[in-house]
């Protein structure tokens, strides 16, 4: 694994995100590290609460950023950055949201929907150019050129995410945030998202960031994968291996609640249940502790020697 | 699952064709549907949305929208015809009592401005005609049976004061209060995180066994399905395309729709590969559907898919399917690659 060669796109250093203050502050996230590759799909998953949105939202830069630092190509973008790069940094940064129904204006047509981001940025010469863009962004998703035309309750909900998809491609951004991009739709028109979502992290190179609670999707379409679990990375490590080997009980006990479709696994397993209690990290903080190579958890350090243990058994076999 | 049980019918829905009129125009959302439902079992009812379940189960409980009628049909439940019931009085003998519901989202389904322990004890004074402390008692004891600590306490607080999972627990403590026979779960677990839907899905198979209850599930995650159902039946354009028991859906599925729902999971995706999906979208209700609804979908439609609607064919005594891929004049298909490997998969676990 060539990992220290590839190049990080997008680098969450400590960060810190609390809301409110005094008594009635709330530590949403709490000391998150991690690296986002050029050109990887990485996963965040979690429970409701857990605060992976929250992150999500403080690279877009919707949330503050109470401590610790967020690169984008090696450039802080939190805090006191120049114009210029701040301009920049809204295009190249883009979201994809989760409920389609909500997150179109209902008052404005497609046509403007797609390209508001262009015109606050001015991003084109003249009204063909815009006109173009508009077009080959509708092209791209798979909609018709003609629906530029119409108002988004004239479409389907599968349509209507692809229209959103359309708004952040039309910025030709390097790094899009998806939060939850299919957990809206259908299960047949999932399949339709999820395939076009790749097919267009290969056409444009794009990175993803895929923020996600159902493990099966990310597990899919993911090449890494944090697991957050109130405010805390527990696990990350590339997808496969944590599900394949997953060590941080909290991720065992996710992973464990998948239902799987298949009556006969699905009756006969064993549903694990999280018990947080069960640490001493009182008397023994953990750490973000590198295991193997690419495969961090978080641990102190009796833990750890159990994990070694446990995972040299497994992974001889 | 071998054994032959006898089976005793506790609803039976006949033919039954439900519309609603929507500006103007005339939709309809259940085309011509018959379906049995036994003592003891827990039947799913897969679909998309708009496929009609949701539709199908508000029939049997008198909770149609205003605009949408039973054009015809029999929905039978001792002796009743539900169909021609009309005023609330008929429905009262019902809902709650018989044929009780937990809902999609426990936020919405609970009064904000009552205590839990008044809004489970409201249906029990309806129901079981206990008053005071006997019913306090019964609400304590219900509380207890959902899984809910520090019942005493617990009895004074207001929804917001729970968890997403703690108010569904509550919700489904409603329903039991009325002592139901038939309970009906729509999507109960859908807008839970999967832990809790995990917890949800035991406590409502546990119910089950303790007050005998028969369970219709409405949902469209096959995880779900996996879980708790004896019986599937597959929803599609306000039509049942396919039932039969779990293991008969899950690894012998015949409907090319059923092969598209199993395979666009992605679970069976390979990485890197496009994951396999149906093109287009579902039909337009208010239009006449010619032929199986299925069929501009399909990419196994046969010519007579586009003309005539496909009876259904018998696969065993309780498996049955609506294609006419089943005809013994029709050409062999196969299901798709990936599928077909699950689905051998899926028999050596039945057999092994």
């Amino acid at each position: 694994m060539q990992m220290a060669d590839r190049e990080v796109l997008v680098e969450v250093k400590n960060l810190n995100v609390t809301f409110g203050k005094g008594k009635n502050a709330f530590e949403a996230i709490k000391d998150v590290s991690f690296e986002i590759y050029k050109g990887e799909t990485f996963g965040l998953v979690g429970e409701s609460g857990s605060g992976k949105t929250t992150i999500g939202r403080a690279i877009m830069r919707i949330n503050e950023v109470t401590g610790g630092q967020i690169l984008f190509k090696g450039k802080p973008i939190n805090g006191k950055i120049s114009k210029d790069w701040d301009r920049e940094i809204t295009q190249k940064i883009q979201m994809i949201f989760q409920d389609p129904m909500a997150s179109l204006n209902e008052r404005a047509k497609v046509d403007y929907i797609i390209s508001e981001g262009l015109v606050n940025t001015k991003k084109f010469s003249n009204e063909i150019e815009r006109q173009e863009k508009v077009r080959n962004a509708l092209l791209q998703v798979g909609l018709l050129p003609e629906f530029a035309s119409r108002f988004p309750h004239e479409f389907s909900g599968g349509q209507r995410q692809r229209i959103g998809i359309a708004r952040a491609l039309v910025m030709e951004p390097e790094f899009i945030i998806a939060d939850e991009p299919i957990s809206a739709l259908d299960v047949s028109i999932r399949a339709q998202v999820l395939n076009l979502l790749s097919k267009l992290q290969h056409e444009n190179n794009l990175t993803y960031l895929f923020i996600a609670h159902d493990l099966s999707i990310v597990r899919f379409i993911t090449d890494r994968t944090a697991v957050i679990y109130k405010g805390n990375i527990v696990e990350l490590a590339e997808t496969e291996k944590l599900f394949s080997n997953p060590i941080h009980p909290y991720t065992r006990a996710l992973m464990s609640a998948v239902p799987e479709p298949n009556p006969h696994n699905e009756r006969s397993k064993k549903v694990e249940i999280y018990d947080p209690t069960q640490h001493n990290y009182e008397a023994n903080p953990p750490s973000f502790v590198e295991l193997e190579e690419g495969h961090f958890v978080l641990a102190n350090e009796e833990e750890i020697a159990r994990y070694r243990e446990t995972q040299k058994m497994g992974v001889t076999s | 699952m071998g054994e032959t049980q006898k089976k005793t019918k506790i609803l039976s829905i006949e033919n039954l064709v439900i519309k609603f009129k929507l500006r103007g125009q005339v939709l309809t959302a259940i085309r011509d549907i018959s379906l049995d439902l036994y003592k003891g079992e827990s039947l799913a009812i897969v679909g998309e949305s708009g496929s009609g379940k949701s539709v199908l189960v508000k029939s049997i409980m008198g909770l149609l929208d205003k605009n949408g009628y039973i054009d015809q049909g029999k929905i039978l439940y001792n002796d009743n015809d539900l169909a021609h019931f009309s005023t609330e009085k008929d429905w009262l003998k019902i809902r709650g009592k018989e044929i009780a519901m937990v809902t999609q989202d426990p936020m919405t389904s609970l009064n904000p401005l009552k205590t839990i322990g008044k809004q489970i004890e409201e249906a029990v004074v309806l129901h079981q005609g206990l008053t005071g402390k006997d019913a306090y008692e019964k609400v304590l004891q219900l509380l207890r049976d959902v899984g809910i600590h520090d019942v005493e306490k617990r009895y004074k607080q207001y929804p917001h004061e729970f968890s997403g999972g703690m108010r569904q627990r509550i919700v489904i403590a409603i329903a039991i209060a009325c002592n139901p026979k038939v309970l009906i779960c729509d999507e109960p677990t859908t807008a839970l995180d999967v832990t809790i839907q995990a917890q949800i899905l035991q406590l409502l198979k546990n119910l089950q066994e303790k007050y005998l209850l028969t369970t219709i599930y409405i949902t469209h995650d096959l995880g779900v399905v996996a879980k708790v159902a004896d019986r599937i039946a597959v929803m599609y354009a306000g039509d049942i395309i396919e039932y039969g028991k779990t293991d008969e859906i899950f690894f012998n599925a015949k409907h090319p729709y059923t092969w598209a729902l199993i395979s666009s999971l992605p679970q069976l995706g390979v990485k890197g590969q496009e994951l396999y999906s149906i093109k287009g979208t579902p039909p337009n209700l208010f239009k006449e559907i010619q032929g199986d609804a299925f069929a501009p979908r399909n990419p196994y439609a046969l010519k007579i898919d586009f003309v005539e609607r496909p009876p259904y064919f018998k696969l065993s005594e309780t498996h049955f399917a609506k294609t006419w891929l089943l005809h013994p004049n029709a050409p062999t298909v196969e299901p798709p690659e990936t599928l077909k490997k699950f689905f051998e998969e899926g028999r050596e676990y039945a057999n092994g």
